[in-house]
């Protein structure tokens, strides 16, 4: 998959979380828990919603790498299954 | 009409999902009811069948009003006639007196605020007859009860505007203002604090964490929910509810959850049985909860029946948390961050997760000695996760 290609699934998932927020306006370098009012269980479910979508299972320990649009694609780009 | 809330006086109905002669559970969602915090579904606490629907979609109807008439089980026909509400016209005050029970009953005298309706016989057929609501009218006869001639003006007037301009979030906002009011008009509050030393529950939770497939994770909060409920059956006092003069205690603990609101606004729904679920049927339903109430698909039955609010506002960088109780709830229960500080174990200064329990309680109904005890017991509860 493209980088691309999983920054819109990434856009999609963030979509169902918080439905209000224009995801066009998102900083890609910018916490997206300050940018979306994200809270733990939005995170849990953005994690299910990945998981879901990509087949990826993201260790909580790992979570903080999520903190942004641009984190959460370089680790979904390099965790892609083969 | 249910009172969802202690801030809520009325309610349209947005649409029946049963008709006349289908077959009704207990349980099962009968209609969809339109509130100032969201659009809620009806349940109904009986089962039988579908004798009248006495309200239309879209009428809006008093907190009280029967919405329609069920035929029990083994019990005989309704005997008393039970005439369609009148329409609203008027935004109500808000009841001093929640009504608090959500079954399909009777309607209670059609009164605004604490006040007795004053009206004739006569004054009240014209009135229905003409479709004015006579709440909203004024009366000009003696002690201000309202006469015939009051009901041809009110009819000649003709309905007051429609509620302009505020949408759902500032409607909102204007109800928490009048229930957060209320609350600190009517109850003494005293508030605690304790630090809770978290190192046990998180290491703990990170464990069981690892262990999980991620749909099966757990959250912080739910840890947090499960110790309030264990708690409160050692001091079951705080899980009560004070109505009119009379403290009632409650024997099932409904703990509320606060939730914000993307648009703004807050609503504290029940996790039903709170104690009694284990701690990975808690975090399905409180997850389950926390998503439809942003979605605007509450029950009932999760409005009306907490018996304690605990809220939460740690992820927020808040360090404590003392919160206005939820009438006619007695207490509420905060948490704050977890921060890093130095803490005293066994003789030794070491740096520890620490978070600060608040506790704001109503004095009517217990003391500081009680609420010490019972913000002790919650502590006593997080030092030993797995039992939770």
């Amino acid at each position: 998959m493209t980088r691309e290609q999983i920054k819109d699934i990434v856009l999609r998932v963030l979509g169902r979380i918080a439905p209000e927020a224009d995801l066009t306006r998102i900083k890609p370098a910018a916490r997206l828990r300050d940018q979306l009012d994200i809270d733990s269980m939005d995170l849990l479910n953005f994690v299910i919603g990945l998981h879901k979508e990509l087949n990826i299972e993201i260790p909580e320990a790992e979570y903080p790498k999520l903190a942004t649009l641009d984190g959460c694609v370089d680790y979904l780009m390099s965790h892609q299954k083969a | 009409m249910p009172q969802l809330g202690a801030d809520m006086t009325a309610g349209k109905l947005l649409r029946w999902r049963k008709k006349v002669g289908d077959r009704v559970q207990r349980g099962d969602i009968i209609a969809d009811v339109e509130t100032d915090k969201a659009d809620i579904e009806i349940e109904v606490f009986t089962t039988g069948v579908i004798e009248k629907l006495l309200v239309q979609p879209e009428e809006k109807v008093p907190v009280g009003t029967v919405l329609a008439v069920i035929q029990e089980d083994g019990k005989p026909p309704t005997a008393k006639e039970i005439t369609p509400p009148l329409p609203m016209r008027a935004v109500q005050q808000p009841a001093l007196t929640p009504i608090p029970s959500v079954e399909l009953q009777p309607a209670a005298p059609h009164e605004a605020g604490a006040a007795r309706l004053r009206i004739s016989p006569a004054a009240r057929k014209l009135a229905q007859d003409l479709g004015v609501d006579p709440t909203s009218v004024a009366g000009t006869g003696p002690e201000g009860r309202i006469t015939l001639e009051d009901v041809h003006k009110a009819a000649k007037e003709g309905p007051p505007p429609v509620e302009a301009g505020p949408d759902r979030a500032a409607r909102m906002r204007q109800v928490i203002a009048a229930a957060m009011a209320r609350s600190k008009r009517e109850i003494p509050h005293y508030y605690l604090s304790t630090t809770i030393d978290m190192s046990r529950a998180l290491a703990w939770l990170t464990k069981e964490n690892l262990k999980r497939s991620v749909e099966d994770r757990l959250v912080y909060g739910v840890l947090l929910l499960k110790a309030v409920a264990l708690a409160l059956r050692e001091v079951p006092e705080l899980n009560s509810v004070w109505k009119g003069s009379v403290v009632t205690s409650c024997p099932d603990v409904h703990v509320g959850v606060a939730v914000s609101l993307r648009g703004g606004g807050l609503v504290a729904p029940a996790l039903h049985y709170t104690d009694q679920l284990t701690i990975d049927e808690l975090m399905k339903k409180f997850r389950d909860l926390v998503q439809r109430t942003r979605a605007g698909l509450l029950r009932s039955s999760e409005l009306s029946d907490p018996t304690i609010t605990v809220t939460s506002l740690g992820e927020q960088g808040v360090e404590a948390v003392f919160g206005i109780i939820y009438p006619p709830q007695v207490a509420l229960v905060g948490f704050g961050k977890i921060v890093e500080r130095p803490w005293s174990c066994e003789g030794q200064i070491v740096s520890r997760p620490l978070t600060t329990a608040t506790l704001s309680a109503d004095h009517r109904v217990s003391d500081g000695h009680r609420g010490g005890l019972f913000l002790a017991a919650i502590d006593h509860k997080l030092q030993e996760p797995e039992k939770l």
